[in-house]
């Protein structure tokens, strides 16, 4: 584990290697990905990437919530949430390399 | 939104590339992200979040149609958190 954090940058780079692509156009499509499956998320679409995972949109009902350190009760409202669940494939991937069986 | 569907709205963006290319970009993103977590590294996508992955200690577990005990190793799990940007988009709080 040597505990990096990867960003955008690197990714880029990936996709640099990947293609004949320039820096600059690696960089930008890396960008619209991350961008087409946004929206496809924010227009309430579940995004499934086969051999990734899936991306799903939830809905939380409004409930009275309570601050923790004070006791106050807050209105929490409706809202949508983000859930990722990871393909088996990713799964089993992650513990192979991190040296355990899947 | 499925892989597929996801190749050809980007290649509507980037005429002048084959699919096949768009395809192969985005596996290489995605099995960057994976080897990142396989190394135990944390991805971070500003705006959009971030995937780490979470240590699960082995426990017995049970076969819930029979009831057997069944020891269930330690694991790691994927885990992602929205980022804040998007968890707004969600919710309207912004275009």
């Amino acid at each position: 584990m040597t505990g990096k954090t990867v960003t955008r940058a690197d990714l880029s780079e990936a996709v640099y290697n990947e293609i004949g692509l320039s820096r600059s156009e690696s960089t930008q499509i890396v960008e619209s990905v991350i961008s087409e499956i946004s929206d496809a998320l924010v227009r309430g679409e579940a995004v499934k990437l086969s051999s990734f995972g899936s991306f799903m949109v939830r809905h939380k009902n409004g409930r009275v919530g309570r601050n923790p350190k004070t006791g106050e009760e807050v209105p929490i409202d409706p809202r949508r949430v983000l859930s990722f669940r990871a393909s088996h494939v990713l799964k089993s991937k992650i513990n192979k390399m991190a040296g355990l069986s899947d | 939104m499925i892989k597929s569907e996801l190749v050809a709205r980007i290649s509507e963006q980037y005429p002048h590339l084959y699919q096949r290319d768009i395809e192969a970009i985005i596996n290489r993103i995605l099995n960057e992200i994976g080897d990142a977590l396989g190394r135990g590294d944390r991805i971070e996508l500003r705006g959009f979040g971030a995937f780490s992955v979470k240590q699960r200690a082995a426990r017995i577990g049970r076969n819930p149609r029979t009831g057997d005990s069944v020891a269930v190793a330690k694991k790691v799990a994927p885990f992602f958190k929205t980022g804040k940007e998007l968890r707004d988009r969600l919710n309207n709080k912004i275009s």
